[in-house]
């Protein structure tokens, strides 16, 4: 699939397309269709889709295994800290309206910073998902390639 | 900040503390912030429960007033559960750094994270007051377990844990069906706001489907017979702290997300008339008292011996349940209650053992009496209250399960309980005859008793199977408030 020059021209096309998308889907999600998990997802895809075209190792270039790993954690942190800034400011858990003085404002930044948090949680943890599954193919073929030695 | 501010934090300080765990490197970090996330929140349910009981606290999430928004809503029922659940794991932590040390040596951030979302899964369970909240905190706990069960040292703990994944996803699907069917019927998802608008349409199709699917979906994640099947092979082969977390917690949490539904958002006099609810229950009850204690018998593996003791014993509960009085109800919540302590001090006393000895088969329990008698007799002694002597906590709950069987005019059952005591008696016995009465193999390797920062938490748990039956105010009077407050609703009690 690599050796594909369609495939690796149109990839090359429209991986930074995806990402737009993924992103565009996350800053418009407080007010039209969208949000944090399904931009979060989109974004994940255009990755998968770089790795699948040019391979593991260079996706892995981009961004490690270990960053993906904060990454997770670093999501609902965020979500978690805006939660409770709510609570520090007098308000519920979750609560926005006492993070500014105008409500809207309120609620749109509490939405955008708790949404960022989702996306980012939800495309680290698909890319991670995606890593460990293309790992263990790898490791797989690791262990045919030596069965394959043996035998001959 | 008032108790009510103060309620959600009992489950929203393990859900935070699991993100910053998995970040934490080495050994003693993560399980310091695990200990340190599961003591505040036990802090925060007693203090919860102590309010509740005067009645029903409500917290809206983000403010968003219910029934729009997600409603905790806490009354004696779930500040009870809550308080068992936090209390459970701030009292095995102590217990658990040694054993997970040697059975998951590596990456110990994620495992305790994994532990940290467990527990917050099912806190959240417990206090929501919105029905499709249960689900999703159900789907963060059940995930979060599965992973947690997988990381036993026995490569059939990967089975164990598939095959636990399989049927807990049926079960957890099951419950959005019913779900969905009530949200379709009534368009909202609010507890109360169900319970309000349910008495219309008691008499469709649609909603006696849903009490259905709901009931099956939670037997499943309770283990009641014949639903139990994922239950003894996932016990067996986790590590022996989760072995210990879920045998205390996590079919208790079940059992309640049952009694709520059937209880407050169907009310007693529609789920136990529209469905034959008690006949199937106690049928079902009597079912598993039996075979999970006969199979009990039979065990090599005393780990999974405990599996099918909790079986039976969650017959009991659900037997209580189904005799559909407030001192039914109270006889559930209380061996709710104190089966959480005598089971946490078997599997705890077990995976002390497995810890010393490496092996919880039946050979390997040969003469182990004299080599760790205080590791033994702590399981003795549990297993008395298991048993159900007086005077510990296990005799207190059977003795008002005996009175609910009496009260409701099925004196019958009464001669059922004593004979599946008296089976609990023989598969307690069994492990006590090895341990004292029989040779250890002349290949056995020398053992020494346990450390005492293994025993010290052990003994504390069966210190509370006696403290917990002689003074019963607290579980006793807890229980007896939340069984009320589960009739509650009904105006002129049982049916």
């Amino acid at each position: 699939m690599r050796e594909n020059g369609i495939l690796r021209v149109i990839a090359r096309f429209v991986i930074p397309l995806i990402l737009l998308f993924g992103l565009y889907i996350q800053f418009h999600g407080e007010y039209s269709p969208g949000g944090g998990f399904q931009a979060g997802v989109v974004f994940a895809a255009g990755w998968i889709l770089f790795v699948l075209i040019y391979g593991l190792d260079l996706g892995l270039k981009v961004i490690p295994e270990r960053v993906m790993y904060v990454l997770t954690a670093l999501g609902v942190l965020l979500y978690s800290l805006v939660g409770l800034a709510g609570v520090a400011l007098g308000g519920h858990f979750l609560d926005f309206y006492p993070l500014l003085e105008d409500p809207h404002a309120a609620q749109q930044a509490g939405i955008i910073l708790v949404e960022f948090g989702v996306g980012v949680t939800v495309a680290s943890v698909m890319m991670l998902v995606f890593t460990l599954f293309a790992r263990r193919r790898s490791w797989w073929d690791e262990v045919d390639a030596e069965a394959d030695g043996e035998g001959r | 900040m008032t108790v009510v501010e103060l309620s959600p934090f009992s489950m929203l300080v393990p859900l935070i503390a699991s993100a910053v765990c998995a970040l934490l490197p080495g050994r003693l970090w993560p399980w310091l912030l695990t200990f340190a996330a599961a003591a505040a929140s036990a802090v925060i349910a007693a203090i919860t429960l102590a309010a509740a009981m005067d009645g029903p606290l409500s917290y809206a999430f983000g403010n968003w007033e219910p029934p729009i928004g997600i409603e905790y809503r806490i009354d004696a029922a779930n500040a009870f559960v809550a308080l068992l659940v936090s209390a459970v794991a701030a009292v095995i932590l102590p217990w658990a750094k040694t054993s997970v040390d040697q059975e998951v040596p590596e990456r110990q951030g994620p495992f305790y994270a994994l532990f940290l979302l467990a527990f917050a899964g099912l806190m959240g369970i417990t206090l929501t007051g919105d029905a499709f909240n249960v689900f999703v905190f159900l789907e963060i706990s059940s995930l979060a377990t599965y992973a947690l069960i997988a990381h036993g040292q026995d490569r059939r703990a990967l089975l164990a844990a598939f095959r636990y994944l399989i049927m807990g996803t049926v079960g957890a699907t099951f419950l959005l069906i019913g779900i969905g069917f009530l949200y379709m019927m009534t368009g909202t998802l609010n507890m109360v706001d169900l319970a309000q608008r349910l008495p219309e349409l008691r008499d469709t199709a649609t909603v006696e489907v849903a009490l259905a699917f709901i009931v099956v979906g939670m037997g499943l994640k309770l283990a009641l017979l014949p639903l139990h099947l994922w239950l003894p092979n996932a016990y067996t082969y986790a590590p022996s702290f989760i072995s210990v977390f879920l045998a205390a917690t996590a079919t208790k949490v079940a059992l309640y997300v049952l009694l709520r539904f059937t209880f407050t958002v169907f009310a007693p006099d529609y789920s136990f008339v529209a469905l034959p609810l008690a006949v199937v229950l106690m049928a079902l009850a009597i079912a598993g008292m039996v075979v999970g204690s006969w199979v009990a018998i039979y065990q090599a593996n005393i780990k999974r011996m405990l599996a099918y003791s909790s079986v039976a014993q969650v017959g009991y509960m659900v037997l209580g349940v189904s005799l559909v009085s407030v001192t039914g109800l109270t006889a559930a919540l209380l061996h709710m209650f104190n089966h959480a302590l005598m089971k946490a001090a078997l599997f705890m006393a077990l995976g002390t053992i497995a810890y010393q000895v490496g092996s919880v088969r039946i050979e390997a329990f040969r003469g182990l009496g004299k080599r760790m008698p205080w590791t033994l007799t702590a399981f003795a002694l549990a297993g008395v209250s298991l048993i159900g002597l007086p005077p510990t906590a296990g005799f207190i709950s059977k003795w008002y399960l005996i009175s609910a069987a009496v009260e409701s005019g099925h004196a019958w059952l009464v001669a059922l309980i004593v004979i599946t005591s008296m089976m609990a008696l023989i598969y307690i016995w069994r492990v006590l005859e090895a341990a004292w009465f029989r040779q250890p193999a002349e290949d056995a390797p020398a053992v020494t008793e346990a450390p005492l920062r293994l025993l010290i938490p052990v003994w504390v748990l069966v210190a509370a199977n006696f403290y917990f039956g002689i003074d019963t105010r607290l579980n006793v009077g807890a229980a007896t408030a939340a069984a009320e407050a589960l009739m509650g609703g009904i105006p002129g009690g049982a049916p």
